[in-house]
């Protein structure tokens, strides 16, 4: 089926192609990294890019090239992590809720309801005051914020699912509300649940470079993308690439995601135009 | 009408309860001695400890504890910043002027731009205008907002000299904060419009409006344009509580005074009074701006008003 949507769709090519080659170099960045991306270089400090230093070097003399390709590592992680987390909790309270109904439903959706009462990055904040800075924490920030998105969704279309035959047919010939929910309504809300998942790592990655940005995050001299850009915020006219390298990366993997995820939404389910907004 | 308001009002009261459970356990979920958690940040007097063990007298039952908490929130006494010393309450009412101001300009930012861009990709579609509106689109849908934020700053401050960097008070201080939201929402909002302007252009209606000779841009206009909001009306709605979000971000980009910024040091204070009532306040704020949306939602389209009486 992705082979039949990238026939079809050259961005959304572009989009996975771009992703593979950041995908392979945040896994290879500790071998392919031409510097120690945390070693302090006073000499070197504030180089332009080229020569040695491909990229430049920040304030204190540290590699550009190295800390973004470390750097890559942590946001990638936090972007699937984040997902990962949401997407298994909603699976599970999306599906008990669709499929026991009743007390279990309301409960669930009354829950569902008060997350939502808090803006993702609010959400977030909260978390992280609760459980304290640092990278997963971070992680688990971002995912929790996702966490009502999912539940709704996943709870909505097994409600739709459910009022099919074949799900009343297995239940006549007896089947379990357990088995029921696995074999034969999950495999029908796969689809709008992998569109969902693949813009929420797109927002995931933003809004943890924006919780380290703001330094809630991993702590410096870590390299991480939001770290690095708020790190080159006071010489953004003397030394413009240590915060445009971080800058260009994070949009450059976003937009890769974000045109998988565009394809992927118009072919399995353009009904979900609107989660774009998540 | 009346009773939809009125349902609606009441299925607000069990999210705003939980609401205040929510801020009220962020405290007590910490490990340890809350008070001790509380007080971790700042170096606190032994005076100091007591007379918050006095104030929030953990002793007593959780529950009694939450009712005397949303007894106080409910008079407006959100407790002391551990640090400024001042009533929370007092401190998140200097700081919300300046949000809501920087939200309100984003709103119209994000809303004008976003309706341009998206009516003419429509209009143009699968022409290059259309390609060249969607793929600025996708460029403010992934654009974190505090690069965009550098970003102009670096343009329109250091070089140009347009607007002054950083700061707070008067519209020239409140543009570029402003622009960066609103330029990040409206890709939002450009990609719904084209979407669902597109929708409703492939509806019998607006044939038979072409057929009577009207032309396009009033075709546009007049017949679809009105039917094609409805949904976006909606995002517009839950935008503008994520705006309130966008803030924090923004508000420290720019070193903005507000309530995202009072946010942010909270967290990092470790100001576990002033993170609950700055929590408690957006979080009541975001509520009561989905009623709102929800409610002038439902004036808008009465379709909505029937379809949820019948779901009861």
């Amino acid at each position: 089926m992705l082979a039949r949507v990238l026939r079809r769709r050259k961005a959304a090519l572009v989009g996975l192609v771009v992703l593979g080659l950041i995908g392979a170099v945040a896994f290879l960045a500790p071998w392919l990294a031409p510097y120690d991306p945390i070693r302090v270089d006073p000499a070197a400090a504030l180089s332009r890019p080229g020569g040695e230093h491909p990229l430049g070097t920040d304030q204190y003399g540290r590699d550009i090239l190295s800390r973004v390709m470390v750097g890559a590592r942590l946001s990638l992680l936090t972007g699937l992590g984040a997902v990962a987390i949401a997407l298994g909790a909603g699976l599970v309270l999306g599906l008990l809720s669709g499929v026991l109904g009743g007390w279990t439903d309301l409960l669930f959706m009354r829950l569902v309801d008060i997350m939502l009462a808090f803006p993702s990055i609010l959400m977030a904040l909260v978390v992280v005051a609760v459980l304290g800075q640092g990278t997963a924490n971070v992680m688990v920030a971002v995912g929790v914020s996702l966490v009502p998105t999912f539940v709704r969704l996943v709870r909505g279309d097994v409600l739709t699912v459910k009022e099919n035959v074949y799900v009343e047919a297995a239940r006549a010939l007896g089947c379990g509300a357990g088995r029921l929910a696995w074999r034969h309504v999950l495999p029908n809300v796969v689809a709008p649940v992998i569109v969902l998942s693949t813009v929420a790592i797109a927002w995931s990655i933003i809004l943890g470079a924006s919780l380290s940005f703001l330094g809630l995050g991993p702590r410096p001299p870590i390299p991480e993308w939001g770290i690095d850009l708020s790190n080159g915020r006071s010489y953004l006219l003397r030394a413009w690439w240590i915060s445009s390298v971080p800058g260009v990366c994070i949009i450059l993997t976003v937009v890769a995601v974000n045109l998988v995820g565009d394809a992927l939404r118009d072919e399995l389910d353009p009904r979900l135009r609107a989660l774009a907004n998540l | 009408m009346l009773t939809y308001i009125r349902r609606r009002l009441l299925l607000a009261v069990p999210v705003v309860l939980g609401v205040s459970v929510v801020v009220f356990s962020i405290v007590h979920l910490l490990p340890g001695d809350p008070v001790l958690a509380i007080l971790s940040g700042a170096n606190a007097t032994a005076e100091q400890e007591a007379e918050l063990r006095a104030q929030l007298r953990l002793e007593e039952p959780l529950t009694v504890q939450y009712l005397r908490f949303l007894g106080r929130a409910l008079r407006g006494d959100l407790g002391r910043s551990i640090f400024s010393r001042r009533p929370v309450a007092e401190e998140i009412g200097e700081q919300l002027p300046s949000t809501l101001q920087l939200a309100g300009t984003a709103i119209l930012i994000a809303a004008a731009l976003g309706l341009a861009l998206g009516v003419v990709a429509a209009v143009r579609r699968d022409t290059w205008v259309d390609r060249l509106a969607m793929l600025i689109a996708l460029g403010g849908v992934s654009m974190p907002s505090f690069w965009l934020g550098l970003l102009l700053i670096v343009v329109f401050s250091l070089q140009l000299g347009w607007f002054p960097a950083t700061g707070h008070g008067g519209v020239s201080r409140l543009i570029l904060p402003a622009a960066t939201i609103g330029l990040n929402y409206s890709a939002v909002i450009a990609r719904l419009v084209r979407s669902s302007l597109l929708e409703v252009l492939g509806n019998g209606y607006i044939a038979t409006a072409r057929a009577k000779g009207l032309a396009e841009w009033l075709v546009v206009l007049k017949h679809a344009l009105g039917n094609a909001l409805i949904p976006v009306t909606t995002i517009i709605g839950v935008q503008l509580g994520n705006l309130l979000a966008g803030t924090i971000v923004v508000e420290t980009v720019f070193s903005r005074q507000g309530m995202g910024r009072l946010a942010v040091t909270a967290v990092l204070d470790k100001d576990y009074p002033l993170i609950q009532g700055v929590v408690l306040v957006s979080a009541l704020g975001y509520v009561l701006v989905n009623l709102l949306v929800d409610l002038s939602y439902s004036a808008l389209d009465p379709r909505i008003r029937h379809r949820e009486a019948e779901d009861r």
